[in-house]
Formats: C-alpha cells, structure tokens, sequence
C-alpha cells in the first residue's frame, strides 16, 4: 500500500507504557493511568535495541517529515504515515533579534506545520496510529483549537469518525476549521478546564480513543520531534536556550525528553539546555509557580486573548515547573496588549505571521532578555507552535481599512503625497517605547 | 448535610464496583474519613503521608474545582454533587536519562553477574 509520504517507517520500535512515579509496566493500551497508584504513565523505549538504527545517516536519508524519527515514537508495526507532518524549517531570525537585543537567535516555525498549520499536527499523528492500531473506529479530544483542527483533519483523511469538544468562546477560524472536515463539534458551555474535565468522564463511558486522555502518553510522544528536528537544523547541536509556549506544559517537557534521548543515543554531544516557558498573564499558573518557588500549581480561571493557552489546570505543569527549574531557566507572561505586539513584532521582522500562542512566546523572549537571563551571545531558538490566520481577530481594530482610490494614475500619485506626509511607525516600535 | 460521590472507573476496583455513594461530611477531610471508612484500599489514594490531596486527584463539587471554592475548607451544603478525577498528565522530562540509566544498571548487573 502507497501512501502520499510514500514512506513506511524503518525498524518497529520496542515501547511500552510504564508507571512514572511506581514503574509498573503496563504494555501497550489505551490507557494513561497506572491503576495502582493513579499517577501517570509514560512511553519508555528499549534504547539499547533502537541505538543501532537511530543513526544521523539513516534519518538523513528519512522522509523530509516528523517520520524520519520514527524508531523514537510508539507507532504500531507496519505503520504507514498519511500525513506529512513536521520537519517545519528553523529559521535564522536576524532582524527579530536585534529588536530583541539578540545575536544568535532562531524561530522553529510550526505554522507551517501540515495539514492544519499548528503543532498538534505531530500529536495527532501520532495517537491516530494508535487508536487504528487499539481498534477504535471513533476518536475524539477536548481542544483549545489547534488541536480540534488537527484531529478533525486527520480524522477524516484516515476514516475515523471525529468527536471535538470545546469551550464555547473559540476563535470563529477554529471553528470553521473543525467543522469542514465533517468532524461532530461539541461546543461547551465553560472553559477548557471544564471541557477537559467532561471528556475525562465521557471518556470512561464510551469506547473512544480520545487523543488526550486514554492515548495521551502516545500522543504526547509526537511533541519530541519538535526537539529532534531542532537539533537536527542546527547541525546535530543542541540550542543554549529554548523558549516554549504553555497550556497543559507537555511541550516543553517532550522537548527537554527529545534533547535527553538525542544525548543518550550519542547523536549530540551533552550540553546543558535552559528550558524557558511562556504564558499569557491572563492564564499564568505555571509562571507564577515557577517565579513564586512553587512545585505545585495554583489552578487559574483564564482571562486572555491567548485562547489556545487558556489552560487554567494544566495536566504537566507540575512537570514543566520541574523541567524549568532543574535546567535554569525560567518562566515569564505577557499581558494581552503585549502579545498582540509582539504577533505585530514577529510578522513585521521576519514575515511570520504567528498566532496568539506565538506573540506569548515572542513577547516573553523579550523580557527575558531585558531581565539577562537569557546572554545575548547565546542560540536560542523561539517555538512558534501556531499561524496567525486562525486569531486574526485578535488583531481587530489594529489596521485601518482605508477607502479605495480609483483606478487611475493621478489618482495613486494623489494618494502618494498625501501618504508620505504622514509619518509612518510600525506598531511594534511604538509598543517598545 | 447529605452529599452524593461519584466515583471514577479508575478507582472502583478498590471499591468493589461502587460508582456513588451518598454520604454526611461537612468538608473534604470528613469526606476522605468516610471513605477510608468504607474503602480502605481506597485510601492510600486519596491523601499523600502529609494529608494532603494527591497531587494527580481532581476533586469537584458540582463541576467545580474545590480548589476555587476554598479547598479543605470548602463547607459542603446539602446536596452537593462531588465529584472525584485522577488527573491525566503526560510524562516527565527525566525519564528518557533514568531509563537509560536504569538500561546501564542491568547491563552493569548481567555483567558482573556472568563473570
């Protein structure tokens, strides 16, 4: 069977679901909760068997996708991709830098990540393997968004029936975007704390492969090849700083796990990487921890335009404190006006247009250079996990929709004068001042 | 001051089945005694050895999070629903190094073993 990637992964990897805080291995299943001591369940590999094949010269000459890594994610025997999903391009961010007070600085642009421009694209692909491989004929998540995109796209290019729920308040863009893959749109009344909450109980009641509750140790996986292509563009080296977004603060624990698994397997050589997360202020529970000294989260009720991190009880954060803390680094947050100019910022220096997540990421970048805790000198690299067509209404009112002129050349030299009279500031240079 | 407890499938194996029980306590610790007293295999899960909530047990009261409402000083009212959730999270950032290490410590056992 051929397939669009026309790829089929190389050496089945040997994984198994094992109790983070008891060890106790429990197989391959749909599960993500040890039952005997309720804590929660990670995907451990057998490295020894993978080392062979996990080679810079054998994922070289892998697919230009997520796929190239496969022997490092839990995908069933004899998978075959349908999606080309990740390796999104690291790119050299000069012009961001300098208004950042940077040298050395690099975006990892998951906006361009396939099919549904975000970086859930990977997770999905991933717990999709999965629930085909565990027999479900019905997937489902609760969502902030990008990810109710992603399933519902990949639900339907694989035959799933698709089950989204969300809070109510979504962007109109990610409802669109749910709803014309054919995918059941549930809307909620509530915020996503509440949704997730709902689908851990539905998830109790009904034979469904939800992405992020009964395949979450798989779906987490797929977070990892962020990390791995990282290291990969940067010719097989790791970064000094990272900086990532948080919602539920997976993400940046996949990446430090993707940078450890990279070290151990003697692709790279060992470097300390400093783990910075980013949050808006307005839903900020693992920030404040990590800047209160705080192991444990204080849950949030989230107010902030950043709706795809609107996560007010993030499943990790207790994880992505520890992961911060331990590596130093850090975490900072951003108002809402703030991140909005830092969408602006990003878009106008590099032409990358991010969504409310990637303003959060780039706007706490910022502060944390002017704090110093990130040297100027050193390679960080920017996670900007989301596209800016999904939230552009969180850029209404900010450019004006002026009257069309005719179509005359008079007419433009007319329109010229009268424009070059005004002095033209971008809005990103007036939100520095 | 009557309250019903849903329980989650996750735990019911050390209740016997029992999915609701309903219940008198005027807060949280009264309700954990309760269910120690009904479910003792129960309660080592619901409290670490400080007394305090297990950090991946969500617990609400008619879909809200006790911990807006006050948390072990939340005061039941009558009727309330409660409602207990293991928390799904994801993993830790240090399990691919202790794995490893743990991959180092066999090979270092088998080969002393087989010496």
């Amino acid at each position: 069977m051929s397939t669009s990637t026309g790829v089929t992964t190389g050496v089945i990897p040997k994984y198994e679901l094992r109790c983070r805080e008891c060890g106790k291995s429990w197989g391959n299943q749909p599960r993500s909760i040890c039952d005997d001591c309720f804590s929660p369940l990670e995907i451990t590999y057998d490295y020894d068997a993978i080392r062979a094949s996990f080679t810079r010269e054998r994922i070289v000459q892998g697919p230009p996708s997520m796929w190239r890594y496969a022997d490092l994610l839990p995908l069933p025997e004899n998978f075959r991709p349908t999606v080309p999903a990740g390796f999104t391009p690291l790119l050299k961010a000069p012009r961001l830098a300098q208004r950042l007070g940077a040298k050395n600085l690099y975006i990892k642009n998951d906006a361009v990540c396939l099919p549904t421009l975000s970086f859930k694209d990977r997770v999905v692909a991933v717990a999709l393997a999965q629930a085909r491989n565990f027999g479900f004929d019905t997937v489902a998540c609760s969502s902030t968004g990008n990810l109710a995109n992603s399933v519902a796209a990949q639900a339907a290019r694989n035959g799933f029936h698709a089950w989204i729920f969300i809070p109510a308040d979504l962007e109109p863009a990610k409802i669109i975007g749910t709803q014309v893959f054919g995918a059941k749109l549930v809307r909620i009344a509530g915020s996503y704390d509440q949704v997730n909450r709902l689908c851990s109980q539905i998830a109790d009641e009904r034979h469904w492969g939800f992405v992020n509750v009964n395949l979450r140790p798989y779906y987490a996986e797929g977070s990892k090849t962020v990390g791995f292509e990282i290291a990969e563009q940067l010719g097989w080296r790791l970064p000094d700083n990272i900086v990532v977004p948080m919602a539920g603060g997976s993400l940046i624990t996949k990446i430090k796990k993707a940078f450890d698994e990279l070290i151990q397997l003697g692709l790279v050589e060992p470097k300390p990487v400093k783990f910075f997360g980013a949050q808006a202020t307005g839903c900020s529970p693992i920030s404040t921890a990590v800047k209160t000294g705080n192991a444990e989260i204080e849950p949030q009720k989230p107010a902030t335009l950043a709706r795809s991190l609107a996560i007010g009880n993030p499943a990790d954060g207790h994880y992505a404190i520890k992961t911060i803390t331990k590596t130093g680094g850090w975490a900072e947050d951003v108002s809402d006006p703030e991140l909005v100019a830092s969408i602006q910022l990003l878009a106008e220096t590099e032409g990358i247009f991010t969504e409310t997540a990637g303003g959060v990421t780039v706007g706490c970048a910022r502060k944390l250079y002017r704090q110093d805790r990130i040297a100027s000198d050193d390679t960080t690299v920017l996670c900007i996990t989301g596209n800016g067509l999904k939230t552009t209404d969180a850029l209404a009112g900010k450019y004006e929709m002026e009257a069309p002129i005719p179509p005359k050349i008079a007419e433009f030299d007319k329109y010229l004068d009268k424009a070059l009279d005004v002095p033209q500031i971008s809005v990103a240079e007036t939100v520095e001042a | 001051m009557t309250i019903t407890v849903q329980i989650p499938t996750a735990l019911r194996r050390l209740t016997a089945g029992t999915d609701r029980i309903t219940c008198s306590a005027n807060n949280l610790g009264e309700l954990f005694s309760v269910l120690d007293g009904k479910f003792p295999e129960l309660k080592p899960h619901l409290r670490d050895e400080a007394g305090e909530i297990r950090r991946f047990l969500n617990v609400y009261v008619n879909e809200e999070d006790i911990r807006f409402l006050g948390g072990s000083t939340y005061a039941f009212q009558d009727g309330d629903e409660v409602l207990l959730v293991p928390s799904i999270a994801g993993g830790n950032s240090d399990f691919a190094t202790e794995a490893m290490e743990n991959l180092k410590l066999r090979a270092t056992i088998t080969r002393l073993r087989d010496r």
